[in-house]
């Protein structure tokens, strides 16, 4: 399903608590959720906690997994719920809805026009390119973020996507396109006036 | 954006994500493609958002997970006899 999580896993293993299958699954899917953790609430410890909270849930539930989505979507929709609920926790202020009341503001609009793309990769993957780009996903509205880190970052389609976190393929459609617009305006900014320098 | 309707923009920048993942209908491609060819906005707008996602996928992005978190997890997990270097 996506590049980073090519093993295969016996679920019929897992479900009779086979623990060497059951290390496997933690040795295969444990980066991606670790990593998804660490975006959303940007502390090690934190992430720490939803990766151990995941599999524990995982362990726990496992044999209620009715496969009506792959094993992989399952593992993402527990990790999200599991770093949505700390994040809640952590930040009871942080709106995770915001993104229905940000599709009435017309913010989506692009303001930077300078073409960037042609730059080379070097330039833009240097420290401080990453930097940029690690802080922008950062500043990523949580419900549009968590969307984002799925779709791009971990490579789930719309489908798996929209499964994993219960929402619409339409809503993730939505969320996905006005991340990717957020963080191209970000980028446009840092590198617009990069260029203008160099002129 | 440019002297042509800005509907035209509004219009392109909302199917831009599908437009990218390839998830149109060809009509619709077409469609955008002829906008794309005459509004240099636009056509920035789609190289800088594909440069985007393509620097996100880069392989520098995604660092392993560290092995004393590794560790504690499968000792959380009572999964300790398994625990081999990767």
């Amino acid at each position: 399903m996506n590049k980073t999580m090519p093993t295969e896993i016996s679920l019929e293993a897992l479900v009779a608590g086979d623990r060497a299958e059951f290390a496997r699954l933690v040795d295969a899917y444990s980066s991606p959720i670790y990593r998804l953790g660490l975006r959303m609430l940007g502390d090690p410890q934190d992430a720490e906690d939803v990766l151990q909270n995941t599999f524990l849930s995982v362990l726990t539930h496992i044999s209620e997994f009715e496969g009506r989505s792959s094993l992989a979507t399952w593992l993402y929709r527990i990790a999200a719920n599991e770093a949505l609920m700390l994040l809640r926790r952590k930040k009871p202020e942080v709106n995770l809805d915001d993104v229905e009341a940000a599709d009435e503001a017309e913010d989506l609009l692009p303001t930077q026009f300078v073409d960037w793309s042609a730059l080379p990769e070097d330039e833009l993957l240097s420290g401080e390119g990453q930097r940029i780009l690690d802080g922008a996903i950062a500043t990523l509205p949580e419900s549009m973020r968590l969307v984002f880190l799925l779709r791009d970052v971990e490579g789930l389609s719309i489908r798996e996507t929209a499964e994993a976190l219960n929402l619409t393929e339409t809503n993730v459609k939505t969320r996905l396109l006005r991340a990717r617009l957020f963080l191209r305006e970000r980028l446009s900014t840092y590198y617009g006036g990069h260029m203008s320098h160099e002129e | 954006m440019t002297e042509h309707a800005h509907t035209d923009c509004e219009k392109m920048l909302g199917f831009l994500s599908e437009y990218i993942d390839g998830g149109l209908n060809p009509e619709l491609c077409q469609e955008i493609e002829k906008h794309l060819a005459g509004c240099e906005n636009c056509r920035v707008v789609l190289n800088t958002t594909k440069r985007t996602i393509d620097l996100v996928h880069a392989p520098v992005e995604k660092p392993d997970l560290p092995e004393d978190v590794r560790a504690r997890l499968f000792k959380r997990l009572n999964l300790d006899d398994y625990l081999k270097p990767k």
